[in-house]
């Protein structure tokens, strides 16, 4: 009888998931953070000293904000594809969720906290490494952890859908090579979006990362985006809104039995 | 409230597609029962339980848990019931204790409280000192043990078990049923399902028999024993039965109420056992053994549907 609502449902379940992540950080330092510094430094540094500048600034600084949101982006992706069906399949963790009051909003919502959370701290970390190298040119560069989490929910919230609704893992094979690989290749992360064909460009404009990666470089160089601030930010915020409306569902469908 | 039933079910039906796996049961369970559901594979056990548990979504029908509608309140019921699935749902990833406190927060409960639940609840399933090690390497009683403490952690007002024991040493078994005779006596509702007869006849108060999705006889184990069986049976063997079943079931015929031919041996329900024994020497009939025994809710089961709890 005596149940205390002490904690919201959802914040419990951003708790498992820190709870795990206290297992395995060791492990996700070196992904989320050690790489995308290794990656920085190799191809900004090494491959920049053939290309020059680009776009008026020196490579280094032209690729961080690309690194930048597409680390946020890779950890969005890679953290709701397998772990997700796990949790359905092997470790039923959700259906146990399932049994006590927290609803399948509660379960999407918590793990996307989880996962802002983890991105904001890899998105930092890089950010007062690439200080360092100079690599920031504006204050602005302060609003990038933002955008970062906004990529993490329009990107995470829809990943999330698909693996609630795969029944094998073998999908994520397919999400890896046709939707995630180029994504990161042709979302203007290595090279101007200018330089693509005509026919690849929309490829670029229907990622989310390449919203963010507009947004970011914009705001570390002190520059105006591509389009205007609004049409970036209302794409990703789109995406974030049909992509949690769909995992919610996906995992409401997946429960029910 | 108190007089009001925790559990009311009329026309409950749960279907999957074409297949009707729960077809219209009607059930009450009083406030500190201990209620069970006796069945085989197949039965809809299951399916009931997690309509009860309000994480599955009846076909039709009306169920009231706690007072409330089972498709409406959901979170509310839930937040009251403790749910031992039939099959394990623990963190294999967490600690043992981890996963009492991961699972109390589910429940709103705060910190200090989840963590004080657990460590109480640890003592009670005797799990205390495992408590900081991971749940993967527990053995199967240790693992059900601990599904059934997770169970306990919002101190629900009923407690939903299915199949707590299945597949447990005799050992395992005996301290599980100790634990939760212990619950009962603290008032605790317990609905549970199970195969195993002696289990129903050491925890429940009253019980249901299910088989194909329909309930086929109801009441305590004594008056079930009492209204489909007889005191005592006598198990019958024969040198060579497998061919021949029939005619020695034949050639018992008379000797008690009703004579039962299994592939191995013949049951014949009587009163009296001596009295039985007499009459099968008197017929001059050579069995290989003879053996009376008390009626169990194995031989219930075995006269309403015709086939054995275990399979
Ligand atoms: N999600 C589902 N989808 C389709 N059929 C199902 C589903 N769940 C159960 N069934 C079917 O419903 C019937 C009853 O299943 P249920 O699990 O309720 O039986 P049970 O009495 O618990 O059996 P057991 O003793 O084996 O656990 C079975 O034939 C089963 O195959
Ligand atoms: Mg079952």
């Amino acid at each position: 009888m005596a149940v205390t609502h002490g904690v919201h449902p959802t914040v419990a379940v951003l708790e498992r998931h820190l709870t795990l992540y206290r297992r395995l950080w060791q492990a996700s330092v070196f992904s989320s953070f050690v790489l995308p510094v290794l990656f920085l430094l190799s191809i900004g540094i090494g491959v920049g000293g053939y290309v020059g500048r680009v776009q008026g600034v020196d490579y280094l600084s032209w690729i961080v904000p690309g690194v930048l949101a597409s680390t946020a982006f890779q950890i969005a992706v890679g953290e709701s594809t397998y772990s997700v069906l796990g949790d359905f399949k092997w470790v039923r963790a959700y259906h146990a969720m399932r049994a006590t009051p927290v609803g399948p909003a509660d379960m999407v919502r918590g793990q996307l906290l989880y996962l802002v959370l983890r991105v904001t701290i890899a998105v930092v970390a890089f950010l007062v490494v690439v200080v360092f190298f100079g690599g920031l040119h504006s204050p602005w560069a302060l609003v990038t952890p933002l955008v970062c989490a906004v990529l993490t929910v329009s990107v995470s919230a829809p990943v999330m859908a698909f693996a609630a609704t795969i029944d094998h893992d073998s999908y994520f094979s397919l999400l890896f090579r046709f939707v995630v690989i180029p994504s990161t290749l042709f979302a203007g992360v290595f090279f101007p979006v200018e330089q693509l064909t005509a026919v690849l460009r929309p490829l670029a404009y229907a990622s989310p990362l390449w919203h963010a990666v507009e947004l970011c470089r914009a705001a570390t160089l002190g520059t105006a985006p591509s389009w205007p601030v609004a049409v970036h930010a209302g794409y990703l915020l789109a995406w974030a809104a049909a992509g949690f409306f769909l995992a919610v569902r996906a995992f409401r469908r997946r429960l029910e039995d | 409230m108190a007089d009001q039933p925790l559990i009311y079910a009329r026309g409950l039906v749960k279907r999957f597609g074409k297949f009707t796996a729960v077809d219209g049961i009607d059930l009450e369970v009083a406030p500190g029962e201990a209620f069970g559901f006796l069945g085989p594979n197949g039965a809809g056990k299951s399916s009931t339980m997690r309509m009860i548990g309000c994480v599955s979504t009846p076909t039709s029908g009306e169920l009231r848990i706690l007072g409330m509608d089972a498709v409406r309140d959901g979170p509310s019921i839930r937040a009251r019931l403790g749910v031992c699935p039939q099959l394990d749902n623990l963190d294999p990833d967490l600690t043992v204790r981890e996963n009492l406190v991961t699972y109390a927060r589910y429940f709103g409960l705060s910190r200090a409280e989840s963590r004080r639940r657990a460590d109480e609840l640890l003592e009670f399933v005797q799990l205390a000192e495992r408590a900081g090690g991971k749940v993967e390497p527990l053995s199967g009683g240790m693992k059900r043990r601990l599904t059934i403490a997770r169970a306990m952690v919002n101190d629900p007002d009923l407690v939903l078990l299915d199949e707590p024991t299945t597949g447990l040493d005799p050992q395992a078994r005996h301290l599980l049923w100790e634990r939760l005779f212990r619950l009962k006596q603290r008032g605790v509702t317990l609905v549970l399902t199970t195969h195993y007869m002696d289990e129903a006849e050491q925890l429940c108060d009253r019980l249901v028999v299910m088989d194909g999705g329909r309930i086929v006889a109801e009441g305590s184990p004594r008056s079930l024993i009492e209204t489909y069986s007889t005191p005592e049976v006598v198990e019958v063997r024969f040198p060579g039965m497998s061919e021949s079943g029939a005619r020695h079931a034949a050639a018992l015929e008379g000797v008690g109420k009703r004579v039962d031919p299994l592939p191995d041996r013949v049951l014949v329900y009587v009163d009296d056992g001596d009295a039985a024994l007499a009459e099968i020497q008197r017929r001059g009939l050579e069995p290989s053994s003879v053996l009376v025994r008390r009626s169990t809710l194995e031989d219930v089961f075995l006269h309403l549907t015709g086939r054995t709890l275990v399979d």
